[in-house]
């Protein structure tokens, strides 16, 4: 048992040291936009966590890791589905391809309320123990991709999921990105016909430091993408310590109960049950 | 090549010699005939794999909510009968029941044959079946499906050889009865390897057989707990039971004694084997068949069951569209058709004739392969999130691959019957000779 929720939900003060200069430089940067409450450029912060380039040479210096998380604030989704549009644009999806799907579901009230889904990225991921192929993989960062070209097609890992979140490629896609665009397992667009896709919590974009697209098309400011090592999180506009953000605001995992180790929280408001 | 495969002149040594070896040289007028119709329908199950193939698995009527559904039910449905056909054998020669000698090959054949059919659907069902080689570069050995794979092709391999080798006196035979230097004799002098009734070879070939025979039924009971693991690996409900194993064992053996009834009283009228297979084989074979729906009725009732009981919220949404929702008519018409109608007419007395065992094995083998698809698709088409069902569309592609398959195993059996003896004359003779010294008077 590694990587509990519970540990990541502690206040993390005593930073690991192979990962002292970014967190200084990051909480040092969150503590301020908290402080004062300041509206930052959207890429400011995720910017800092990428890979610096050595002043020296010229080259990338690979050292810095990050395990992504996002955080969906429920009280503040409206269930408006633009990041489920935002993603399939990004993406090149068909229709019917959400990648991150907003479901209306019904509360222990009686009400109902809106909770996007995308791929948990999860610590243990069932997807990735069934594949037959190895061709779903976790990178460095811990987020869970599909090597296409590998993929058999068997929709073993589509069977294992238990949340719903990979799709399918029935037909030949109608949607392509600009011709000579090669697909990658980290921005695998075109799809591949026969082969299954999902969310790569946009890896392609938090890679150069930007937002992944979901989260920078919420009008409701409900997502968040953050990183569990750096323990910072934005949702375009604010910045916030992750730890106690998540802390604070009682988030939970879906379906914590399957020992799945989801990297993407919830904050619940209204009454909601995700069944815990 | 020649239309007959043995020449019609030979001069057989015996009558079950003869009989056995007849559809080698004249099959019957209908032979032509039906194996163009079944070889037709094989070919239109190609056609339609191909145009799934080039056009993707939307042909088959497939959705993200719907991803598991009759090809999957087939793969489960036709390895299964194969299982049933082995069993008769293997378990009926460990266990010295002497009344199987004439049925034992056509019971191995059917295994055989069913099997690869089967197999196929492990190809057909797959988004990308030109990549399914990357199952040996680059297996994953956590995965069901590479258990599948390495439990299937093992499998295979052992049928394969529990086949061939009580055919080796059988193919002798054959090899003397042809002229020696002759291009059908050199072959079946091949496919013998030397045998010339020793004893020392016939000592070692019963050796063999007794340990494939032995080896075969802890595989077969791999290939069909591998493929039960498949589907309860994952958290999914309906599908996340200790119980799959054992069921799927079970059902397989049911369907599968089921079938071997059908294939014997199919050959037997076809091709005139009254003398050697006779009602009380179908009699025994029948009762095998009901013991083992009995068994299969308990594991069906223990699941509901335990799973009603409890009524935990998944379970009970998925156990409640098979019992009392839009599945609910396939399932009971499983229970009744499946289940209790086919045992009623082997345990009644009144109604044990051949005919009625016939009934009711065909009643179990299309009622088994509807349970598959019962066990399949409500939980492939259940919400994990939600309640909004998936559905499957029934489309012509599936369903013409689904008869090509079923054809292929009676074109199967055919052709094979062309090239070797429909009974096992070595064991069948064996058998006779025995009951003659019982009786204290020839045959």
């Amino acid at each position: 048992m590694s990587d509990l929720p519970t540990m990541e939900l502690q206040p993390s003060d005593v930073p690991l040291v192979s990962r002292r200069l970014s967190r200084r430089a990051l909480l040092g940067s969150a503590a301020a936009v908290a402080g004062s409450a300041a509206v930052a450029p959207l890429f400011l912060h995720l910017d800092q966590l990428v890979p610096r380039t050595s002043a020296a040479t010229g080259v990338a210096i690979d050292t810095t890791h990050h395990r992504w998380a996002m955080v969906f604030d429920l009280r503040r989704c409206d269930g408006c589905g633009k990041c489920t549009t935002a993603c399939q644009e990004t993406h090149y999806l068909e229709p019917d391809q959400t990648w991150i799907n907003v479901y209306e579901l019904d509360d222990a009230s009686g009400g109902g309320f809106f909770m996007p889904r995308l791929c948990m990225q999860c610590e243990d991921a069932p997807c990735l123990n069934v594949c037959p192929v190895r061709a779903t993989f976790k990178n460095r960062d811990g987020v869970v991709l599909i090597d296409q070209d590998k993929c058999i097609g068997c929709r073993l890992c589509i069977s294992a999921c238990p949340y719903e979140a990979r799709y399918f490629n029935w037909s030949e896609p109608t949607n392509k990105p600009p011709e000579g665009t090669v697909p990658t397992p980290e921005f695998p667009s075109p799809q591949r016909r026969g082969t299954v896709g999902k969310c790569t919590f946009c890896v392609h974009h938090t890679e150069r430091g930007e937002l992944p697209s979901c989260v920078a098309a919420c009008a409701m400011e409900a997502i968040w993408i953050g990183d569990l090592d750096a323990d910072v999180a934005t949702n375009g506009v604010e910045t916030v310590r992750l730890s106690t953000f998540l802390k604070e605001n009682d988030a939970v995992r879906y379906k914590e109960e399957l020992n799945t180790g989801p990297h993407v929280y919830y904050i619940l408001g209204h009454g909601q049950d995700l069944g815990f | 090549m020649a239309v007959a495969t043995i020449p019609h002149h030979l001069p057989w040594s015996s009558e079950v010699e003869s009989a056995a070896c007849r559809p080698m040289a004249s099959p019957g007028r209908f032979f032509w005939p039906i194996a163009a119709l079944l070889a037709a329908l094989v070919a239109a199950g190609f056609v339609a794999f191909a145009y799934q193939f080039l056009e993707g698995l939307w042909v088959a009527g497939y959705s993200d909510r719907a991803f598991y559904g009759i090809y999957e039910a087939n793969l489960v449905a036709f390895i299964g009968v194969s299982y049933g056909g082995a069993l008769v054998s293997a378990v009926l020669r460990i266990t010295g029941a002497r009344w199987r000698a004439p049925i034992s090959r056509m019971a191995e054949a059917m295994a055989l044959v069913s099997l690869l059919v089967g197999a196929s659907f492990a190809i057909v069902h797959l988004g990308r079946p030109e990549r399914v080689l990357n199952l040996i570069t680059s297996g994953n050995a956590s995965s069901p499906i590479l258990w599948d794979f390495v439990a299937i092709t093992t499998y295979l391999l052992a049928t394969a050889m529990f086949v061939y080798l009580p055919l080796v006196p059988d193919l002798a035979r054959v090899r003397d009865h042809l002229a020696v230097g002759s291009w059908r004799g050199r072959i079946y002098g091949l496919a013998a390897i030397g045998w010339a009734d020793a004893p020392e070879q016939r000592r070692r070939l019963e050796w063999a057989i007794g340990i494939i025979a032995v080896l075969l039924i802890p595989l077969a009971v791999s290939v069909h707990s591998v493929l039960a693991w498949t589907f309860s690996m994952t958290t999914r409900p309906g599908w996340h039971s200790t119980i799959f194993g054992p069921y799927f064992v079970v059902g397989a053996l049911y369907s599968g004694v089921a079938l071997v009834i059908l294939v014997v009283a199919a050959f037997r009228r076809a091709y005139h084997l009254e003398r050697f297979v006779q009602p009380r084989q179908l009699l025994l074979l029948s009762r095998i068949m009901v013991a083992l729906g009995l068994v299969y009725l308990y594991l069906t009732f223990a699941e509901v069951l335990t799973v009603g009981y409890t009524r935990t919220r998944e379970e009970v949404s998925v156990l409640a569209a098979v019992l009392e929702g839009p599945f609910a008519p396939a399932f009971w018409a499983f229970m009744a058709g499946g289940l209790f109608i086919p045992i009623a007419l082997v345990a009644l007395p009144t109604h044990r004739r051949t005919g009625a065992l016939v009934v009711a094995a065909g009643l179990v083998v299309v009622g088994m392969w509807l349970k598959r698809l019962l066990i399949v698709l409500p939980t492939a088409t259940a919400p994990l999130i939600g309640d909004v069902w998936g559905s499957i569309t029934i489309t012509w592609v599936p369903a013409l691959i689904t008869l090509a398959a079923t054809a292929a195993i009676p074109l199967g059996m055919i052709v094979l019957f062309r090239f070797v003896p429909i009974l096992a004359i070595d064991e069948v003779e064996r058998e006779l000779a025995h009951r003659a010294a019982q009786q204290g008077g020839p045959a």
